[in-house]
């Protein structure tokens, strides 16, 4: 029933005298709508534009801008005048050459496209150093650098190469007949043309005095072995015959002695059938920095600088000597262990060092002879470190002195690179001449009176002899991009020669090294073997007197300077690729830091601490070593040994870097005389710094699904349901396995037919070391992001390397605290304590992509079908359909899907390669570049399995096994990663698909994915 | 598009008036080729040692000589009168060997000519030699008749532009006689009936609601052709929005007026002999200019058929062929390459989306598909234009109906055998061998 009753709001509802309300009640708006908006501008101005109006605008604009946008752009196409016959538009084209910087060696494949160099790859069939690092793989991006020099300058000022010469050889011609010194470092150089060169330079201005300086020494160990076998070269090693492998702070996967080790420790990690019993190698590691060495290692053994000496020592007594040497308990325990190992594996033992002292270093020789290492190959050294560091500092000396009347550089930047950079600096600028080669502006060629552009290495010609009869020729891969010259040319012009380097090499090849062989099969190779039987050197280790091995007191910190896998030196600090890759240890991208062990920094009041979004902050400590002094961001470091600090090289640079790349601090400063330990005191500082680390869960906390291992004891002997377990789930109260298709609730694909693609990841030699990250970066045209994007863990790394440490002293350890926890209380108390990692943690690493889930979440969730899967075994990603929901992200148990939170390329905000026409040559044209607001993730590389089915199609072939490659698994040098078709089954990956140590990820989640893992075997006796 | 259909209208159009004019046209190539005949029979009477030489010449020296223009070798007309009998057989039979005794002439004309060496022809004889000197030497006479018989062929040609004018005004004479013959018929109509007596005024109808009025009233009526013209107009812009982007019959004016229909239709060139890239590569390639010279070093002019109403003729096209020389930097006087290009920005016509992976050599070699497919009768195109639509839709359809060529094709030896278990057909479509998943284009 209706009723009268009057409802009020408010009390002057009642007054019925009341006109304003009145007036209110009638209007549906308290104010005019202001009408007239558009026709008259002065009301316009006045009138608050209400909601409606800015729908109006919104609307007429939105159409006028769609209208506008239906025009399409028109694209001119414009062909070859003459195109040269080997190249064929969408064809690539591979090219031998050789990488030789000084600090990275080694033959390299280039991939061209068009004529434009845009990926690198190792190549397979060299004998030596045919391996590409991280380093090289990311070379290509330093190709294409927008501040490379364009060309000659003279004091400041460009100049052309005619001027330059005339100038330079008018000052090299005053000094030489004053006859005053002039010096040319030079990095390691082992190229028997540019040393003819070089002497015929010489023997025109003898006043030259030539000087090699390697940036980070090895000069310790070059002495020692010059000392004992007569040359000065590194004694090789080849981890693949060892079966006991002892190093006392030698970083052997990381960059000690030039690197290069990888491939062959990696044979000896995996656990072979033998006789009915898997045999691995026994890797023990005496460190002070947490290395990729020691990431690795059965036992790691943190110690100071100051015991790895006596440890030495130790060894070299029990070995050899008679004499007992003494030691601290806990060391003794470990050096016994490894010891007793080294004694069992007679001729299969090595013991290799990186320690900067020349009686240690004959130690280890002596050992390693006495051990009659089947590992230690004397007879056949490398020559990839020359450098001599008494030269260096003599130069130094007389550089600051100025009795020299001139310094030519090449390729080094010795004021950047040295601990009295800025005294150099100064002398440097008092100097008569000064002539700097250089393909970047650096610190040095700025205070130089002439600046010589060199070409990248992909633009040059060379040749190197790696060791003794193994040479490498080096071809442009791409004209020069900028008015330069090699150095070997312009030293031969300045010498009055007529002739080019390239004639100089093909000449000297044709003339001494190839002998009946062929010049362009050497060049097509890229490299050339030529081993004569060297004669058997036996050096006289009677005299080494063990006791004058300098062991300094172990009172108070001990600095200890390294290379980081992805900076090493420094040369490619410009290179957005490089800066951008995390630290395979510390996950750390944009940045060095001070590592020091948790007690340390405890003590120190050093912290590390985790932000309200999760990004890592530290602690500044001021950091002195003699009288330099450096505000220096803190990273405690499991596995630091206490008492001990480490700082990478490589940072800090300033000049010749865009903005973004001015990270970190400049750790030359404390390599005083080339020692890369030194006596430091460290204080805390104030303000906090901010890192970008892409991994903010260290711990593993006991999840045995998602890294399995086990021990060699373990594996030998019970069986693979105990060490390899496969998840279970109860059906009707009966357990089944959760591949099982009793459990299953998806609808199986046949995949019987065709291709059944599968990758395998062996963690067992995965050794960390991160080319497959550069690699995938190469490929797949994955953009970088920046500092401030990766601490808002917005990477776009399509593959990352997560790292583990336990918590307890083991992996195995963490499963058991997990398992014996009682109740809600302790969980809470003990899943806090484990997410600690511990002093001394074993480290995992897991290189993680897409899976490839044949179960896929992320494709039941896409609300528009953008992810669909492939009869292939590859989950599909088609971008132009993602319309950026983020679900497939959020349901992927991997975490392995990429979001574009902004344009990456062509646009001013992230400034790197891809926003310069320079820098996009590099991307690779069979691959998209993804825009603003689309998911993106591992392809597989789609695009090289169907070149590859499309070769064979071409051809009308079967696939061989072998053929097929993803990027990931071309650059793995270690043979860790392996792909293949699982319906070939006489494949390799067919075979690890069976092997007992197969795995998938996450396994309980039921999402059968395609790649698989292969369970980690450490050989350690600890159950 | 609309261009496109137009033309094809307009050729219609011809066709059908040329019917028309048949008999003229005919009568007027048939004096035309008396003409001619008239003009070969000349040639005939003058010499059958002419004729004989100017098929030697044909067969052996015009690869690299014309009779009036400097070419690969230089022009040979009344080069009998600048060298000695005795010495051009010599010449022709062993160039190089005259060149290397040091014969002056002979090293003087190796030398004009950078040093390039005249091909031998020990197999023609000094009787061959005199039929290609007597052609080369050979004037045609007549002017008068030539003069005539290009007249002739002029009206012939510009015949069908007149006739259309010609039609036009004979067509609107006879609309007005038909008008005023229905005016007259129908002021006699009106006499008769006057004279017969019969009322011709017309008869005053009742009034009815207009057509409108009660189209409005019914409202049934108006709410279905509301819904009819939302529904329709929705269906247009539906049409619209779905063809934003798609370029079909896109012909853009190119920077040489390049035609496919005289190469590919006329002259019957491979489309893979340019376009060499579609057989190993994702692209077809636009070819390189060097391509171009291959032929075009020796056809420097055009001399094929004329399309006088777009005003496609002879010169027209010789000047575009000029462009190439440009381009290239061919120098036609000396007939050497000076080095200095300007490559050719040509608009590209088929453009498809980055995120789309397309591969030629896929569809041209495994497929063993026809260019004409997707790129439609280009042989048939003067001035090239898309064909196709190039949406996912197109290409879908075609991945659903085209059979996989598997015959003799190791590589799909086992996969084809168990696909044709698997779905018990004996041939295979592209979509069954997975020809529709999204990676294997998008990537």
């Amino acid at each position: 029933m209706a009723s009268n009753k009057t409802y009020w709001k408010n009390l002057d509802q009642l007054d019925s005298n009341n006109v304003d309300l009145k007036k209110l009640e009638e209007n549906e708006f308290v104010s005019k709508l202001p009408e007239d908006f558009l026709s008259d501008e002065k009301a316009l101005e006045k009138s608050i534009t209400s909601r409606r109006d800015f729908l109006k605008y919104v609307g007429f604009s939105t159409a006028a801008a769609t209208l506008a946008a239906c025009e399409g752009p028109v694209i001119k196409s414009v062909p070859y005048v003459v195109q040269p016959e080997q190249i064929r538009p969408g064809v690539p084209n591979y090219y031998a050459t050789t990488i030789a910087d000084g600090f990275d060696f080694g033959s390299i494949l280039i991939k061209t496209r068009e004529g434009r160099p845009i990926k690198v790859e190792s190549n397979p069939d060299a004998p030596t150093l045919g391996c590409a690092n991280a380093r090289v793989h990311a070379s290509i991006l330093s190709l294409y650098d927008t501040l490379r020099l364009k060309g000659p300058q003279a004091n400041g000022k460009d100049v052309s190469w005619d001027n330059f010469y005339l100038q330079t050889e008018a000052m090299l011609k005053a000094l030489a007949a004053s006859n005053k010194e002039i010096i040319l470092l030079m990095p390691t150089l082992p190229s028997p043309t540019s040393q003819k060169i070089i002497t015929d330079f010489i023997s025109k201005y003898p006043n030259i005095r030539p000087v090699v300086y390697d940036t980070i020494s090895s000069d310790a160990a070059l002495n020692s072995f010059e000392k004992y076998y007569g040359k000065r070269a590194l004694a090789d090693y080849d981890f693949s015959k060892a079966k006991t492998i002892v190093s006392i702070d030698a970083d052997f996967l990381g960059d000690w002695q030039g690197g290069g080790y990888e491939a062959g420790y990696a044979v000896s990690r995996i656990p072979n059938q033998n006789h009915g019993k898997a045999e691995m190698s026994q890797h023990f590691q005496f460190e002070s920095n947490m290395s990729l060495t020691g990431a690795n290692a059965d036992y790691r053994i943190p110690c100071t600088p100051a015991d790895q000496k006596n440890i030495l020592a130790y060894i070299h007594d029990r070995l050899i000597g008679n004499i007992t040497g003494q030691l601290s308990e806990n060391l003794k325990s470990n050096a016994d262990k490894a010891i007793a190992a080294l004694k069992k594996s007679g001729s299969k033992g090595v013991l290799v060092s990186g320690i900067e002292d020349e009686i240690a270093q004959a130690i280890v020789l002596a050992i390693n002879s006495h051990l009659d290492s089947e590992a230690f190959i004397p007879e056949s050294p490398k020559l990839t470190r020359q450098g001599n560091t008494k030269e260096v500092l003599e130069a130094f000396k007389a550089i600051k002195a100025g009795t020299v009347g001139g310094l030519i550089s090449v390729g080094v930047n010795p004021v950047f690179s040295s601990s009295n950079g800025s005294e150099l600096e100064k002398a440097i600028k008092e100097l008569e001449f000064s002539l700097s080669f250089t393909s970047k502006i650096n610190e040095t060629a700025e205070v130089s009176q002439f600046i010589a552009a060199t070409p990248h290495y992909l633009e040059s010609w060379g040749d190197y002899e790696f060791k003794p009869g193994h040479f490498a020729l080096a071809q442009p891969t791409i004209r020069p991009l900028f008015d330069t010259q090699q150095f070997q040319d312009v030293l031969l012009r300045l010498a009055g020669k007529s002739s080019k380097f390239y004639d100089q090499i093909k000449a000297h090849w044709n003339e001494s090294i190839l002998g009946s062989s062929s010049w362009n099969k050497a060049l097509h190779d890229g490299y050339f073997s030529n081993e004569t039987p060297q004669e058997e050197i036996i050096p006289d280790f009677t005299k080494l007197n063990i006791k004058a091995l300098k062991t300094a007191n172990s009172d108070g910190m001990s600095l200890v300077l390294y290379s980081k896998t992805g900076m090493g030196d420094g040369q490619q600090a410009n290179n957005p690729w490089l800066q951008e890759f995390p630290d395979p240890i510390t996950r750390i991208s944009w940045d060095n830091y001070l590592t020091i062990s948790i007690s340390d920094a405890k003590a120190l009041g050093l912290k590390n601490i985790n932000t309200a979004n999760g990004a890592l902050n530290g602690s500044y400590a001021s950091v002195t070593v003699g009288t330099q002094t450096l505000k220096i961001p803190v990273l405690v470091q499991p596995g630091q040994a206490i008492g001990t600090v480490g700082l990478s090289f490589g940072y800090g640079k300033r000049m010749g870097l865009k903005d973004e790349m001015q990270t970190g601090v400049n750790a030359y400063k404390f390599y005083r005389g080339f020692e890369k330990v030194q006596n430091v005191s460290i204080n805390l500082d104030d303000g906090e710094h901010e890192f970008a680390c892409v991994q903010l869960h260290n711990t593993l906390m006991g999840r045995g699904d998602i890294i399995k291992e086990t021990t060699l004891e373990i594996f030998n002997t019970k069986d693979k349901a105990y060490w390899n377990v496969m998840p279970q789930v109860s059906k009707n109260h009966i357990e089944f396995d959760v591949t099982s298709p009793e459990v299953d609730m998806w609808q199986e694909f046949d995949r019987s037919i065709g291709h059944h693609f599968n990758l395998s990841i062996d963690l067992n030699s995965c050794t960390g070391c991160g080319a497959c990250v550069i690699a995938c970066h190469a490929e797949n045209n994955v953009p970088v992001v920046g500092k401030r994007e990766v601490r808002k863990s917005r990477d776009m790394h399509w593959l990352r390397i997560d790292r583990y440490y336990s918590s307890d002293s083991t992996f195995e350890g963490d499963n058991e605290t997990k398992d014996s926890i009682s109740g809600i209380g302790d969980s809470l108390n003990t899943f806090g304590e484990m997410e600690q990692a511990a002093a001394n943690p074993q480290v995992a690493f897991q290189p993680v992509m897409c899976q490839h889930c044949n179960h896929a979440p992320c494709e039941t969730v896409c609300p528009v079908a953008a992810t669909s899967h492939g009869r292939q075994g590859q989950n599909h990603m088609a971008y132009n359909r993602c319309v950026g929901t983020r679900y497939c992200a959020n349901n992927c148990p991997y975490k392995v899907r990429r979001f574009n939170w902004f344009l990456y390329n062509k646009n001013d905000e992230f400034d790197y390669h891809m926003n310069n026409d320079l820098g996009r040559m590099v991307l690779n044209p069979d691959v998209v570049v993804r825009s603003r607001g689309v998911m993106e993730k591992c392809s597989m590389c789609i695009q090289m399995t169907q070149k590859t089915i499309l070769d064979a199609k071409l051809k009308g072939e079967h696939i061989t096994d072998g053929s097929f490659q993803t990027a990931c698994s071309n650059a793995c040098d270690s043979g860790a990663m392996v792909f293949g078709d699982l319906n070939d089954k006489k494949s390799k990956v067919a075979a690890l698909h069976n092997d007992n140590r197969m795995y998938h990820l996450l396994e309980s989640v039921g999402t059968k994915p395609n790649v698989m893992y292969q369970v980690k075997v450490r050989n350690t006796d600890e159950v | 598009m609309d261009k496109v259909t137009n033309s094809i209208k307009r050729n219609i159009l011809i066709t059908r008036l040329k019917s028309f004019f048949l008999p003229f046209i005919i009568l007027i190539s048939v004096l035309l080729t008396q003409k001619i005949v008239a003009q070969e029979v000349v040639i005939a009477d003058n010499s059958a040692a002419v004729q004989a030489g100017k098929k030697l010449f044909n067969a052996n020296c015009a690869a690299c000589h014309k009779l009036n223009k400097r070419a690969v070798g230089p022009a040979l007309k009344g080069v009998s009168a600048k060298y000695d009998k005795e010495w051009l057989y010599t010449w022709i039979k062993n160039s190089t060997a005259m060149v290397k005794s040091g014969d002056a002439q002979a090293v003087a004309i190796y030398e004009e000519y950078n040093g390039s060496v005249m091909t031998s022809f020990p197999q023609l004889s000094n009787l061959d030699i005199d039929n290609i000197l007597a052609y080369t030497d050979y004037i045609p006479p007549a002017p008068v008749a030539t003069v005539k018989a290009v007249g002739s062929s002029t009206s012939q040609m510009s015949g069908a532009g007149v006739s259309n004018t010609l039609i036009l005004i004979a067509l609107s004479l006879v609309f007005a006689i038909l008008v005023t013959m229905l005016f007259l018929v129908q002021r006699t109509l009106m006499r008769i009936a006057k004279l017969s007596g019969v009322d011709i005024t017309p008869q005053v109808k009742p009034k009815r609601t207009p057509i409108w009025l009660a189209f409005v009233q019914n409202q049934f009526l108006v709410m279905t052709s509301v819904i009819l013209l939302l529904l329709s107009s929705a269906y247009f812009v539906y049409g619209f929005f779905m063809q934003v982007g798609v370029d079909q019959g896109y012909m853009p004016v190119q920077p040489i007026h390049y035609s496919h229909e005289i190469h590919a239709g006329a002259n019957q060139i491979e489309c893979k002999y340019c376009h060499s890239s579609a057989r190993v590569s994702k692209h077809s390639g636009i070819p390189s200019l060097n391509v171009c010279m291959n032929c075009h070093q020796n056809i420097a002019e055009y001399n094929g058929e004329e399309d006088l109403e777009n005003g496609y003729t002879k010169d027209f096209y010789t000047k575009e062929i000029k462009k190439l020389y440009a381009a290239v930097g061919w120098d036609e006087e000396n007939q050497r390459y000076t080095g200095e290009t300007e490559p050719v920005k040509w608009v590209r016509i088929h453009n498809l989306p980055d995120f789309v992976y397309f591969n030629h050599a896929q569809h041209v070699e495994v497929g063993e598909i026809t260019c004409q497919k997707c790129h439609g009768p280009v042989e048939e195109m003067e001035i090239m234009y898309q064909y196709s639509p190039l949406t996912m839709g197109w290409c879908i359809n075609c991945h659903r109906e085209t059979n996989v060529k598997v015959e003799s094709n190791e590589y799909y030896l086992k996969i084809h055998e168990a696909l044709s278990k698997k779905y018990g057909v004996e041939k295979l479509t592209v979509a069954q061998m997975g020809g529709l998943e999204c990676g294997k284009c998008h990537y």
